[in-house]
């Protein structure tokens, strides 16, 4: 099967992947349709942290010793190749949280308290429908704290954000928008230039939820012009075939600068007395305690790794196995897809609903031939209200995804409708 | 057809269970009841309303009827529906016992026999119970069963 766009070494990539392999029950092989859940590892991000753990393991920072040096030297090399992942325009821009939870929890709880930036009565917060939850329960509970209101944009019937009252929405008393780069259910990419510099407009700051765009995206900050820039921009380590318990908050040092500590502890000072502390700038202002050391050497060769395929050829197989599943799902009889039906506007999470059956039956009979995709709200219970849906079956894709896994699924999917005699 | 965890999905499928599943019996909201409760399993989002109606029997307080509305997957409402065949029109402490049954013959990993006598259609459930992830959904109408009848029973103390 040749497919324009899909990457021109992927026998080669497949083979990085040693989970691919495996055979499931039943010697059904593995097909992996769950990337946007969580991604599978490379080799290479496997035995960067076995070599670190059996060779230069130790605190960073802060011991006095050849492995101490060696650990931190590694932690902070990691901090480079995500700054250049991102394209951050400054290393020290690069915060090292456990997931992306955290780095939106971060600015959200950090915002409500005294400082430069914080929220306050009167205030307005903008999100949207399509959220994950991560990004709307966090701003929920800043609008708790502050008094301020929450506010969020619509969804058109297509998936897309009704922008037709942007202008009422973000307005003077708007202090945040929060919103997510690509949708996790509806796969939509949202325009992030133009909200930011809508926002930027009105003076508020723009928090910018990168979790599913980071995986598939070529992401440059420092091309972006500065009124499109957004100031913070978090996502997670385990989806971008990094390990888990690492995110990643980027955010403009301006910004930052302005936020004061989220957590109090070692590491994150400059001085401590009994009657105050003072704080050490950032990125270690935000890295209390001990980080998640291996985890940031992880996630530092797996950015790496996924920089040496290129982040620009990664987005184009996305595009081409995004096509040809949308493609594929059409045939089947009584299924519906949620989000929008152009692959080249749409990033490559495909949510959608097959008469007659639950999707937690969908997803059993799939899994009954080793097709693994997620079943549920998938974590966005508001954008599935939106489509009066209460759950949906999502198919997600990555660089190693083949056009024969998206064949199986079909296939496995009029099964499904045979086995739940729908014809 | 095996799975993941090696075993057969028509062991979980089995045509009891389907059946209920497209003809589900007793399904609705009725008007008489003592308590009503909503339960969600917050991992997938299925979803119960349920009420429950007891009535003073010569040997005690009946189910008298169990209503509902449910949103979930085939396994959750085909439960639903085989919990109202067997409890409806037994005694509160009989329908207790057959919860009982139910709740262990569930989380026995499958290595419980059910009993038919007890269980009827219920024992189609059986091959569930093999499926750890698809257990809270056998369960989710029985534990919202219970609840409603505690707080039915608690709610009306004085007559028990």
């Amino acid at each position: 099967m040749t497919l324009e766009g899909l990457l021109p070494e992927l026998t080669v990539i497949r083979k990085d992947f040693p989970i691919l392999e495996r055979a499931l029950a039943g010697g059904m092989p593995l097909v992996y349709l769950d990337s946007a859940n969580t991604s599978q590892k490379p080799q290479v991000v496997i035995d960067t942290m076995v070599d670190h753990l059996e060779r230069h393991n130790a605190n960073i920072a802060r011991a006095m010793h050849q492995l101490g040096a060696e650990s931190t030297e590694a932690f902070e090399a990691a901090r480079d190749k995500v700054a250049a992942f991102i394209g951050a325009p400054e290393r020290d821009e690069v915060i090292f949280t456990k997931n992306a939870s955290e780095a939106l929890n971060l600015v959200a709880n950090t915002l409500a308290w005294r400082g430069e930036h914080q929220v306050g009565e009167g205030d307005e917060i903008v999100i949207t429908e399509m959220e994950h939850h991560s990004n709307i329960v966090p701003w929920q509970l800043l609008a708790e704290r502050t008094g301020a209101t929450l506010r969020w944009f619509g969804l058109t019937d297509d998936g897309q954000l009704d922008l037709s009252n942007a202008h009422e929405l973000i307005n003077e008393r708007t202090a945040v928008v929060a919103f997510t780069w690509v949708s996790n259910m509806l796969g939509t990419i949202n325009p992030v230039a133009e909200l930011t510099r809508r926002a930027h407009a009105v003076g508020a700051r723009v928090v910018v939820d990168a979790s599913q765009a980071a995986p598939q995206l070529p992401i440059d900050l420092a091309a972006m012009p500065e009124t499109d820039r957004p100031d913070a921009v978090a996502f997670t380590g385990h989806k971008v075939v990094g390990p888990t318990g690492i995110g990643v908050l980027w955010g403009r040092r301006a910004f930052l600068d302005g936020l004061p500590p989220f957590l109090g502890g070692g590491e994150m000072i400059e001085t401590v007395r009994m009657e105050g502390s003072t704080y050490a700038g950032i990125p270690h202002k935000f890295e209390a305690g001990t980080p998640p050391i291996v985890e940031a050497i992880g996630l530092g060769a797996a950015v790496e790794y996924l920089s040496h395929v290129g982040m620009d050829a990664i987005h184009a197989h996305e595009q081409a196995i995004t096509g040809y599943a949308l493609e594929g799902l059409r045939t089947v009889t009584g299924l519906t897809v949620l989000g929008p039906l152009d692959a080249a506007s749409r990033g490559g999470a495909i949510s959608f609903e097959l008469d007659g059956v639950h999707p937690h039956d969908i997803a059993q009979v799939l899994d009954s031939r080793g097709i693994a995709v997620r079943a549920g709200h998938h974590c966005a219970k508001p954008a599935h209200a939106r489509f009066g849906v209460q759950s949906s079956t999502r198919m997600s894709s990555y660089l190693y995804t083949e056009p024969r896994e998206i064949d199986a699924l079909v296939e496995a999917l009029e099964y499904t409708r045979s086995y739940f005699k729908l014809d | 057809m095996t799975t993941a965890n090696g075993q057969d999905l028509d062991a979980l499928y089995q045509d009891i269970i389907l059946d209920h599943y497209k003809n589900p019996h007793g399904k609705g909201l009725r008007d008489a009841h003592e308590a009503e409760v909503h339960h969600v399993n917050p991992t997938c989002g299925d979803e119960v309303t349920l009420r429950v109606h007891l009535e003073d029997g010569a040997a005690g307080r009946v189910v008298a009827d169990v209503s509902y509305d449910a949103l979930g997957c085939s396994i959750s409402q085909a439960s639903a529906s085989v919990l109202y065949d067997l409890l409806v029109g037994k005694g509160v402490d009989e329908a207790m016992e057959i919860h009982q049954e139910f709740l262990t013959l569930m989380q026995g990993k499958g290595t419980v026999e059910p009993d038919e006598d007890v269980l009827e259609d219920g024992i189609a459930f059986a091959g569930v119970a093999k499926f750890p992830a698809r257990v809270k959904c056998a369960l989710l109408s029985w534990m919202a069963w219970k609840d409603a009848t505690a707080q039915a029973i608690a709610g009306d103390g004085d007559k028990s």
